[in-house]
C-alpha cells in the first residue's frame, strides 16, 4: 500500500546531504529531459538555487504523502457494498448500520464484559468496521445470560443506545426461516443428541443447571420427539413462560416480555400435508440463539440483520435509535 | 504566551528559528558568545556525541521503555487474566470503572457521529486533566505502543542508512497539520472515523488485547516505509494523534528548561 508513496518518489529522489549521487540518479530518472535541463541541475548542486530545488522537492514528497495517506484511509470504503460483510449481527442495543459505525470508538469494552464471549471485534477487511463490535451468532450467539445487557452499560459513546432497558427491547436482528428442506421438524423428526456435536465450543445458558452460569453446548444432550431446539432455546421464550407461571426474571416484573417470540405452529400446506414447523413472532429481538443451536449442518433459521425492513413492531426501535441519546 | 503561540506554530509545521538577541537572558547571551569564539568542526562534534553516549545508560529511556510495556501489558491482563483494573484499549477505556477516551479517538467519533454522550465527555475531560498534568505528547512516547516499535524501526533505519542500505527522505513538517485537517473534514462529511481505520496505536493496542488481526499487514508496511525510506515517518509527518496531545502539551506546564550554570 505504501507503493502510492514511493511511486512519486522518483520525482524527488534527492537527498539533502548528497553531493554526487543526485546527479547519477537524475540522469536515470530525468533521462528523457533535454539536456540543458541536465547542465542546469549540476549548476545548482550548491548555493540558493540547490535550497529551492530542495524545497520544491520536499514539497511535492509532501503533496504526495498527504493524497497517499488519504486515499489509503479511503479505502476502507471498498467493502461497503458487498453485503455479506458489511451485513453483521450487531451486540443488543446497537444503532443502526450508519450510526453505529459513526459512534463506535472501536475499544472492545463490550468484547470484554460478555459472559458467553460472543462479541467480537471486525478485522481491516470489513473497511471502516475495523475494530468494531459484531456477533457471529452460528459460532456464539448472544443468550443473555448477563441478564443486564451489559455490553450495553459497558459502551461509551452509545454505539449500544443506552435507551434500552430490557432484553426484550433489543432489536439486533429479526429471525427467518430460511431453509424450511432442511428443517427437522418440517420433515416431522425429533432430535437426540448434541445439538451442535461434541466439537462445538459455543455456551448457552440452561436456568435449570446453573441460573448465572452458561455452560458448554456440548455437555447438554437433547431427547425430543419433534425437533424445536430453536423454541427450547430461545431466551425471550423463556422469559415468557417464567413470567407466565410467576417467576420474573431477577424478580423484576419489568423483565417481562410482553409477545412471543417463536413457537412451533402445525402447518397445512395446499396438498394436505401438516407438518409442524418453526414460526417467528414479533416479540423476536434477533439474538441468534435459534440460529446458534438448530442442529442441521447449514442453520434451518438465521437471523436477518436489517433492522429497517423486516420487522414491523420495530419502528419504536427505530425511533430510539434515530434520536439517539434523547428520550422518546 | 509568546512561548504557547511558539509552540503551537512548531507543532504545526514552521521550522524552528533561531531566537532574537533581545529573546535571551543575559546567561544565555553569554553562553552564544563564547560559543562563537570557538570553531568546532563537524567530526568533534560526532565524537562529542559518542562520548556522551558511551557513557549513557539510557536511564530515562529505560524507565518509558517500561512504563509504555506496563501500561499496554495491564490493558492485557486485565482482559485475559480478568482483573478488570484497565477494560477496554487505549481508544477508551476505564480504570477502575472510571471512564477515559483517547482525545484523538474521541474527537474523531465526534465529529462522525456529531452527538456526544456524557461518558464520552467524562472520559475526554478525565484524559485530557490527565495529560495537561503529565505533558501532552509524552503520550506519544510514554504510552503509544505503536511508538515503541518505530523506535525499534528507528534503530534499524539508522543502522541501514549508516551503510547506505535506507534512505531518508524528508516531508515538510506542516505536513501532519494538512492531514489532521483533512482527516477531521473527512470524519464530517463521510460520518465514518476514517482516521482510526489506519491508525497504527488503535490496530496495535487492539491487536495486543483481543489478538492478532489482519490489520497488522498495514502497520507492518508502515514500519518497512520507515525503515528503508523515511525515519519516523508516521510519528512526524502523519500521526493525528501526536497534533491532539501536542495541543494539550502546550498548555501543559510540563516543559524543558535550559540551565546557564
Amino acid at each position: 500500500m505504501s507503493e502510492s508513496n514511493s511511486n512519486n518518489e522518483p520525482l524527488a529522489s534527492e537527498k539533502p546531504l548528497a553531493k554526487e549521487k543526485p546527479l547519477a540518479r537524475d540522469k536515470s530518472s530525468a533521462s528523457q529531459k533535454q539536456p540543458d535541463v541536465k547542465k542546469k541541475s549540476k549548476t545548482i548542486t550548491r548555493g540558493p538555487g540547490r535550497r529551492a530545488q530542495q524545497a520544491r522537492r520536499q514539497f511535492l514528497r509532501s503533496v504526495a504523502l498527504t493524497v497517499g495517506v488519504s486515499s489509503i484511509s479511503l479505502l476502507g470504503f471498498i467493502p461497503l457494498p458487498s453485503d455479506a460483510k458489511r451485513h453483521r449481527l450487531r451486540p443488543p442495543g446497537a444503532l443502526l448500520e450508519e450510526d453505529y459505525l459513526s459512534s463506535c470508538i472501536k475499544c472492545g469494552q463490550c468484547v470484554q464484559v460478555c459472559p458467553v464471549n460472543a462479541v467480537k471485534l471486525d478485522d481491516i477487511d470489513s473497511g471502516f468496521g475495523l475494530g468494531v463490535a459484531y456477533i457471529d451468532a452460528r459460532e456464539q450467539a448472544c443468550d443473555f445470560s448477563c441478564d443486564g445487557l451489559q455490553c450495553v452499560l459497558a459502551c461509551t459513546t452509545g454505539s449500544l443506545t443506552h435507551t434500552l432497558d430490557y432484553t426484550h427491547d433489543t432489536r439486533m436482528g429479526f429471525a427467518i426461516f430460511d431453509k424450511p428442506k432442511l428443517c427437522l421438524a418440517v420433515a416431522g423428526k425429533g432430535f437426540k443428541g448434541l445439538a451442535r456435536g461434541p466439537d462445538y465450543e459455543g455456551l448457552l445458558r440452561y436456568e435449570e443447571i446453573d441460573r448465572w452460569n452458561p455452560i458448554p453446548l456440548n455437555e447438554y444432550p437433547y431427547d425430543v420427539e419433534i425437533c424445536d431446539l430453536c423454541v427450547q432455546a430461545c431466551p425471550i421464550e423463556q422469559r415468557y413462560n417464567q413470567c407466565k407461571e410467576g417467576k420474573y426474571p431477577s424478580g423484576d416484573k419489568n423483565q417481562c416480555t410482553p409477545e412471543h417470540a417463536i413457537g412451533l405452529e402445525l402447518i397445512e400446506e395446499k396438498n394436505g400435508v401438516r407438518h409442524m414447523r418453526p414460526v417467528i413472532y414479533d416479540g423476536c429481538v434477533g439474538c441468534g440463539v435459534c440460529e446458534m443451536i438448530c442442529p442441521t449442518k447449514e442453520p434451518s433459521i438465521i437471523i436477518d440483520y436489517d433492522k429497517l425492513t423486516k420487522r414491523p413492531l420495530s419502528e419504536h426501535y427505530i425511533i430510539k435509535s434515530k434520536k439517539g441519546i434523547t428520550n422518546e | 504566551m509568546n512561548n504557547i503561540l511558539e509552540s503551537l506554530a512548531q507543532l504545526f509545521g514552521r521550522t524552528p528559528r533561531k531566537p532574537r538577541k533581545d529573546e535571551l537572558s543575559p546567561a544565555a547571551q553569554k553562553m552564544y558568545f563564547y560559543k562563537k569564539g570557538q570553531k568546532v568542526t563537524k567530526q568533534q562534534l560526532i565524537d562529542l556525541h559518542d562520548e556522551h553516549h558511551k557513557n549513557s545508560k539510557n536511564k530515562w529511556r529505560k524507565r518509558r521503555w517500561i512504563t509504555l510495556i506496563a501500561v499496554n501489558l495491564l490493558f492485557l491482563v486485565s482482559f485475559s487474566l480478568d482483573i478488570q483494573l484497565l477494560e477496554g484499549a487505549l481508544t477508551a477505556s476505564r480504570f477502575m470503572g472510571f471512564h477515559m477516551a483517547d482525545l484523538n479517538s474521541a474527537l474523531q467519533v465526534m465529529l462522525a457521529h456529531k452527538t456526544v454522550l456524557i461518558n464520552l465527555i467524562i472520559g475526554v475531560v478525565t484524559v485530557f486533566i490527565m495529560w495537561i498534568l503529565l505533558g501532552g505528547r509524552t503520550f506519544c512516547s510514554w504510552v503509544c505502543p505503536y511508538h515503541l516499535v518505530a523506535e525499534w524501526a528507528e534503530t534499524l533505519h539508522l543502522w541501514l542508512a549508516k551503510r547506505g542500505l535506507a534512505k531518508n527522505y524528508t516531508f515538510h513538517r506542516g505536513v501532519r497539520t494538512v492531514i489532521y485537517v483533512i482527516f477531521a473534514l473527512l470524519a464530517i462529511v463521510t460520518g465514518y472515523t476514517v482516521f482510526e481505520f489506519i491508525s497504527p496505536t488503535g490496530i496495535l493496542s487492539r491487536a495486543l488485547i483481543y489478538g492478532p488481526t489482519m490489520a497488522l499487514v498495514w502497520v507492518a508496511l508502515l514500519l518497512i516505509f520507515e525503515i528503508f525510506l523515511s525515519r519516523r515517518a508516521w510519528c512526524r509527518y502523519v500521526c493525528p494523534i501526536g497534533i491532539t496531545y501536542g495541543i494539550v502539551g502546550v498548555l501543559s506546564h510540563t516543559s524543558c528548561d535550559l540551565r546557564y550554570d
